[in-house]
Protein backbone atom coordinates (compact mmCIF):
# COMPACT_ATOMS: atom_id res chain seq x y z
CA UNK A 1 0.00 0.00 0.00
CA UNK A 2 2.83 2.59 1.20
CA UNK A 3 3.58 2.00 -2.70
CA UNK A 4 0.11 3.34 -4.38
CA UNK A 5 0.99 7.38 -3.94
CA UNK A 6 4.57 6.66 -5.83
CA UNK A 7 1.79 5.63 -8.26
CA UNK A 8 -0.34 8.01 -8.18
CA UNK A 9 2.07 10.59 -8.93
CA UNK A 10 3.70 8.82 -11.35
CA UNK A 11 0.52 9.02 -13.48
CA UNK A 12 -0.01 12.51 -12.77
CA UNK A 13 3.74 12.73 -14.15
CA UNK A 14 2.74 10.85 -17.68
CA UNK A 15 -0.30 12.98 -18.12
CA UNK A 16 1.14 16.47 -17.30
CA UNK A 17 4.65 15.02 -20.30
CA UNK A 18 2.11 14.24 -22.24
CA UNK A 19 -0.05 16.98 -22.49
CA UNK A 20 2.25 20.03 -22.10
CA UNK A 21 3.99 17.71 -24.95
CA UNK A 22 7.08 17.43 -23.59
CA UNK A 23 7.33 14.18 -24.60
CA UNK A 24 7.13 15.27 -28.26
CA UNK A 25 10.79 15.11 -30.18
CA UNK A 26 9.82 18.25 -31.77
CA UNK A 27 9.45 20.38 -28.42
CA UNK A 28 12.86 19.19 -27.90
CA UNK A 29 14.38 20.21 -31.05
CA UNK A 30 12.18 23.86 -31.20
CA UNK A 31 13.82 24.45 -28.10
CA UNK A 32 17.49 23.80 -28.95
CA UNK A 33 16.96 26.05 -32.05
CA UNK A 34 15.30 29.01 -29.70
CA UNK A 35 12.05 29.08 -31.63
CA UNK A 36 9.55 28.71 -29.02
CA UNK A 37 9.49 29.79 -25.05
CA UNK A 38 7.15 26.63 -23.96
CA UNK A 39 10.39 24.40 -22.88
CA UNK A 40 11.85 26.94 -21.41
CA UNK A 41 8.97 28.45 -19.42
CA UNK A 42 7.87 24.86 -17.75
CA UNK A 43 11.46 24.09 -16.45
CA UNK A 44 12.32 28.11 -15.62
CA UNK A 45 9.19 27.96 -13.37
CA UNK A 46 9.38 24.45 -12.46
CA UNK A 47 13.22 25.67 -11.14
CA UNK A 48 11.43 29.01 -9.45
CA UNK A 49 9.15 27.22 -7.55
CA UNK A 50 11.56 24.71 -6.74
CA UNK A 51 13.30 27.36 -4.85
CA UNK A 52 10.64 27.97 -2.89
CA UNK A 53 10.43 24.15 -2.03
CA UNK A 54 14.06 23.74 -1.48
CA UNK A 55 13.27 27.06 1.12
CA UNK A 56 10.87 25.55 3.09
CA UNK A 57 13.04 22.21 3.34
CA UNK A 58 15.53 23.50 4.56
CA UNK A 59 13.87 25.94 6.98
CA UNK A 60 11.87 23.01 8.06
CA UNK A 61 9.16 24.46 7.49
CA UNK A 62 8.11 21.56 5.15
CA UNK A 63 8.77 17.93 6.76
CA UNK A 64 8.05 14.62 5.36
CA UNK A 65 4.76 13.21 6.04
CA UNK A 66 6.60 11.05 8.94
CA UNK A 67 7.54 14.14 10.52
CA UNK A 68 10.93 13.99 9.12
CA UNK A 69 13.19 16.54 7.96
CA UNK A 70 13.75 16.99 4.54
CA UNK A 71 17.46 16.63 3.24
CA UNK A 72 18.08 17.08 -0.06
CA UNK A 73 21.56 15.38 -1.13
CA UNK A 74 23.66 17.45 -3.51
CA UNK A 75 25.04 16.46 -6.38
CA UNK A 76 28.42 15.27 -6.85
CA UNK A 77 30.97 18.07 -7.29
CA UNK A 78 33.50 17.41 -10.51
CA UNK A 79 33.68 19.87 -13.71
CA UNK A 80 34.93 16.81 -15.73
CA UNK A 81 31.78 14.61 -14.70
CA UNK A 82 29.06 17.45 -14.91
CA UNK A 83 30.28 18.66 -18.62
CA UNK A 84 31.58 15.89 -19.92
CA UNK A 85 29.02 13.50 -18.85
CA UNK A 86 26.24 16.67 -19.71
CA UNK A 87 27.35 17.16 -22.99
CA UNK A 88 27.12 13.51 -23.75
CA UNK A 89 23.66 13.45 -22.25
CA UNK A 90 22.41 16.47 -24.62
CA UNK A 91 23.55 14.85 -27.74
CA UNK A 92 21.16 11.77 -27.13
CA UNK A 93 18.47 13.91 -25.88
CA UNK A 94 18.67 16.03 -29.09
CA UNK A 95 18.84 13.05 -30.61
CA UNK A 96 16.06 11.04 -29.01
CA UNK A 97 14.01 13.90 -28.37
CA UNK A 98 13.13 12.30 -24.85
CA UNK A 99 15.20 12.06 -21.52
CA UNK A 100 14.85 9.51 -19.11
CA UNK A 101 11.37 10.33 -17.91
CA UNK A 102 9.37 11.35 -21.23
CA UNK A 103 10.96 7.33 -22.78
CA UNK A 104 8.53 5.80 -20.19
CA UNK A 105 5.62 8.40 -21.15
CA UNK A 106 6.27 7.41 -24.64
CA UNK A 107 5.90 3.71 -24.28
CA UNK A 108 2.52 4.56 -22.32
CA UNK A 109 1.63 6.49 -25.42
CA UNK A 110 2.52 2.95 -27.39
CA UNK A 111 5.72 4.16 -29.46
CA UNK A 112 7.02 0.60 -29.71
CA UNK A 113 10.72 2.21 -31.14
CA UNK A 114 10.97 4.10 -27.76
CA UNK A 115 11.91 0.61 -26.24
CA UNK A 116 14.86 0.38 -28.42
CA UNK A 117 15.78 4.31 -26.92
CA UNK A 118 14.99 2.78 -23.49
CA UNK A 119 17.58 -0.58 -24.10
CA UNK A 120 19.85 1.80 -25.27
CA UNK A 121 19.72 3.86 -22.11
CA UNK A 122 19.97 0.88 -19.86
CA UNK A 123 23.63 -0.40 -21.90
CA UNK A 124 24.99 2.91 -21.74
CA UNK A 125 24.10 3.13 -17.51
CA UNK A 126 25.55 -0.83 -17.66
CA UNK A 127 28.92 0.66 -19.65
CA UNK A 128 29.27 3.69 -17.24
CA UNK A 129 29.09 1.32 -14.31
CA UNK A 130 31.87 -0.55 -16.20
CA UNK A 131 34.44 1.94 -17.35
CA UNK A 132 33.64 4.08 -13.78
CA UNK A 133 36.91 4.14 -12.94
CA UNK A 134 38.81 4.82 -15.97
CA UNK A 135 36.66 7.93 -16.50
CA UNK A 136 37.67 11.35 -15.61
CA UNK A 137 35.03 12.83 -12.47
CA UNK B 1 -13.59 20.27 -20.74
CA UNK B 2 -11.41 22.20 -22.83
CA UNK B 3 -8.97 22.74 -20.51
CA UNK B 4 -8.76 18.53 -20.18
CA UNK B 5 -8.35 17.99 -24.37
CA UNK B 6 -6.59 21.33 -25.04
CA UNK B 7 -2.78 21.16 -24.76
CA UNK B 8 -1.17 22.23 -21.18
CA UNK B 9 0.28 25.45 -21.30
CA UNK B 10 3.87 26.01 -20.14
CA UNK B 11 2.25 27.64 -16.82
CA UNK B 12 0.48 24.88 -15.63
CA UNK B 13 2.95 22.33 -16.83
CA UNK B 14 5.92 23.71 -15.30
CA UNK B 15 4.17 24.35 -11.54
CA UNK B 16 2.77 20.85 -11.94
CA UNK B 17 6.21 19.42 -12.25
CA UNK B 18 7.23 21.39 -9.20
CA UNK B 19 4.77 19.87 -6.95
CA UNK B 20 5.34 16.32 -8.29
CA UNK B 21 9.09 17.14 -7.20
CA UNK B 22 7.64 18.37 -3.44
CA UNK B 23 5.21 15.40 -3.14
CA UNK B 24 8.08 12.57 -4.16
CA UNK B 25 10.24 14.80 -1.15
CA UNK B 26 7.24 15.04 1.20
CA UNK B 27 6.56 11.58 0.87
CA UNK B 28 10.71 10.81 1.61
CA UNK B 29 11.89 10.19 -1.58
CA UNK B 30 13.25 12.24 -4.11
CA UNK B 31 13.24 13.38 -7.98
CA UNK B 32 15.61 11.67 -10.22
CA UNK B 33 14.39 9.28 -13.28
CA UNK B 34 17.84 8.46 -14.54
CA UNK B 35 18.97 6.00 -11.63
CA UNK B 36 16.46 3.54 -12.72
CA UNK B 37 18.08 2.74 -15.20
CA UNK B 38 21.31 1.57 -12.56
CA UNK B 39 18.19 -0.23 -11.02
CA UNK B 40 17.94 -2.09 -14.29
CA UNK B 41 21.18 -3.06 -14.26
CA UNK B 42 20.76 -4.38 -10.67
CA UNK B 43 17.81 -6.15 -11.62
CA UNK B 44 18.90 -7.48 -14.63
CA UNK B 45 22.42 -9.48 -12.53
CA UNK B 46 24.66 -6.42 -13.48
CA UNK B 47 25.94 -6.44 -9.76
CA UNK B 48 28.08 -10.20 -10.84
CA UNK B 49 29.92 -8.36 -12.87
CA UNK B 50 30.23 -4.85 -11.76
CA UNK B 51 30.14 -3.60 -8.09
CA UNK B 52 28.70 -0.81 -8.72
CA UNK B 53 26.03 -2.25 -9.49
CA UNK B 54 25.91 -4.30 -6.21
CA UNK B 55 22.96 -2.55 -4.73
CA UNK B 56 19.28 -3.67 -3.15
CA UNK B 57 17.20 -2.64 -5.59
CA UNK B 58 14.27 -3.10 -3.32
CA UNK B 59 15.63 0.24 -2.51
CA UNK B 60 14.42 1.89 -5.48
CA UNK B 61 11.44 -0.12 -5.48
CA UNK B 62 9.34 2.96 -5.52
CA UNK B 63 10.65 4.83 -8.45
CA UNK B 64 9.99 2.08 -10.64
CA UNK B 65 6.16 2.34 -9.34
CA UNK B 66 6.86 5.93 -10.72
CA UNK B 67 7.32 5.11 -13.83
CA UNK B 68 4.76 2.46 -14.20
CA UNK B 69 2.51 5.02 -12.74
CA UNK B 70 4.38 7.41 -15.59
CA UNK B 71 3.81 4.52 -18.30
CA UNK B 72 -0.13 4.52 -17.29
CA UNK B 73 0.07 8.37 -17.04
CA UNK B 74 0.82 8.76 -21.17
CA UNK B 75 -1.57 6.43 -21.70
CA UNK B 76 -4.81 7.92 -20.02
CA UNK B 77 -3.13 11.42 -21.80
CA UNK B 78 -2.83 10.05 -25.33
CA UNK B 79 -6.09 7.56 -25.00
CA UNK B 80 -8.61 9.86 -23.38
CA UNK B 81 -7.69 13.01 -23.18
CA UNK B 82 -6.22 14.26 -26.26
CA UNK B 83 -8.05 14.74 -29.49
CA UNK B 84 -5.55 15.79 -32.06
CA UNK B 85 -1.71 14.19 -32.06
CA UNK B 86 -0.53 17.43 -33.68
CA UNK B 87 2.27 19.84 -31.61
CA UNK B 88 1.90 23.46 -32.48
CA UNK B 89 5.75 23.77 -33.11
CA UNK B 90 6.71 27.33 -34.79
CA UNK B 91 6.30 27.87 -38.51
CA UNK B 92 9.62 28.32 -39.19
CA UNK B 93 10.90 25.22 -37.10
CA UNK B 94 8.33 23.27 -39.50
CA UNK B 95 10.63 24.85 -41.96
CA UNK B 96 14.04 24.35 -40.57
CA UNK B 97 13.37 20.55 -40.14
CA UNK B 98 11.72 20.11 -43.89
CA UNK B 99 15.26 21.81 -44.72
CA UNK B 100 17.03 19.03 -43.07
CA UNK B 101 15.19 16.37 -44.51
CA UNK B 102 12.47 15.94 -41.58
CA UNK B 103 9.11 16.34 -43.22
CA UNK B 104 5.66 17.14 -41.91
CA UNK B 105 6.84 18.32 -38.91
CA UNK B 106 4.56 19.07 -35.97
CA UNK B 107 2.00 16.58 -36.94
CA UNK B 108 2.26 14.39 -34.84
CA UNK B 109 4.30 13.84 -31.53
CA UNK B 110 6.99 12.13 -32.95
CA UNK B 111 9.02 12.46 -36.65
CA UNK B 112 8.31 9.33 -38.69
CA UNK B 113 12.42 9.56 -40.00
CA UNK B 114 13.47 8.55 -36.56
CA UNK B 115 10.31 6.52 -34.66
CA UNK B 116 8.36 4.58 -37.26
CA UNK B 117 8.33 0.98 -37.26
CA UNK B 118 9.77 0.89 -40.80
CA UNK B 119 12.61 3.00 -39.84
CA UNK B 120 13.58 1.14 -36.15
CA UNK B 121 13.57 -2.13 -38.78
CA UNK B 122 16.53 -0.60 -40.51
CA UNK B 123 20.12 -0.38 -40.11
CA UNK B 124 20.25 3.18 -39.91
CA UNK B 125 16.94 3.60 -37.85
CA UNK B 126 17.76 1.19 -34.66
CA UNK B 127 21.26 2.55 -34.41
CA UNK B 128 20.13 6.24 -34.35
CA UNK B 129 17.83 4.98 -31.61
CA UNK B 130 20.19 2.74 -29.86
CA UNK B 131 22.97 5.39 -30.12
CA UNK B 132 20.53 8.43 -28.91
CA UNK B 133 19.46 6.02 -25.95
CA UNK B 134 23.00 4.95 -25.00
CA UNK B 135 24.30 8.73 -24.79
CA UNK B 136 21.09 9.64 -22.47
CA UNK B 137 22.29 6.50 -20.47
CA UNK B 138 25.85 7.23 -20.21
CA UNK B 139 25.74 10.70 -20.33
CA UNK B 140 23.02 10.62 -17.56
CA UNK B 141 24.70 8.54 -14.86
CA UNK B 142 28.31 10.19 -15.76
CA UNK B 143 26.85 13.78 -14.82
CA UNK B 144 25.00 11.96 -11.91
CA UNK B 145 21.73 12.97 -12.99
CA UNK B 146 19.34 14.05 -16.02
CA UNK B 147 16.31 16.67 -16.75
CA UNK B 148 14.76 15.82 -13.26
CA UNK B 149 17.55 15.47 -11.05
CA UNK B 150 20.14 17.96 -12.18
CA UNK B 151 17.75 20.58 -14.19
CA UNK B 152 14.81 21.13 -11.84
CA UNK B 153 16.42 19.54 -8.35
CA UNK B 154 19.51 20.76 -8.98
CA UNK B 155 18.79 24.27 -9.47
CA UNK B 156 16.53 25.28 -7.75
CA UNK B 157 19.03 24.29 -4.32
CA UNK B 158 21.36 26.55 -6.87
CA UNK B 159 24.15 24.04 -7.19
CA UNK B 160 27.19 24.79 -9.06
CA UNK B 161 27.60 20.79 -9.85
CA UNK B 162 23.97 21.42 -11.90
CA UNK B 163 24.42 24.25 -13.41
CA UNK B 164 27.72 22.82 -15.04
CA UNK B 165 25.74 19.69 -15.99
CA UNK B 166 23.05 21.90 -17.61
CA UNK B 167 25.81 24.25 -19.35
CA UNK B 168 27.13 20.60 -20.31
CA UNK B 169 23.18 19.25 -21.55
CA UNK B 170 23.23 22.73 -23.44
CA UNK B 171 26.42 22.04 -25.36
CA UNK B 172 25.39 18.45 -26.24
CA UNK B 173 22.59 19.53 -27.75
CA UNK B 174 22.94 22.56 -29.87
CA UNK B 175 25.95 20.87 -31.10
CA UNK B 176 23.35 17.60 -32.22
CA UNK B 177 20.55 19.64 -33.26
CA UNK B 178 22.49 22.67 -35.44
CA UNK B 179 25.13 20.64 -36.64
CA UNK B 180 24.88 16.78 -36.86
CA UNK B 181 20.84 16.24 -37.37
CA UNK B 182 21.91 17.99 -40.42
CA UNK B 183 24.16 15.56 -41.43
CA UNK B 184 21.90 12.49 -40.57
CA UNK B 185 18.95 13.03 -42.59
Amino acid sequence: MKYIKFFLVGILFGIVMSKAEIISWYRIYEMFKFQSFHMYGIIGSAILLGMISMFLFKKKMVKTFKGEEIYVMPKKEGLSRNLLGGILFGLGWALAGACPGPMFVLLGKGVVSILVVIFGATLGAFFYGVYKDKLPH
Amino acid sequence: MDFITQPWEWYVAGPVISFIMFLLYYFGERFGLSSNLETFCSIGGAGRYVNYFKIDWRENLWNLIFIAGAIVGGFIASNYMTTTDAVNINPKTIQDLADIGIMNGGQSYLPDEIFSLDTMLTLKGFSILIIAGFLVGFGARWAGGCTSGHAIVGLSNLELASLIAVIGFFIGGLVMTWLILPLIF
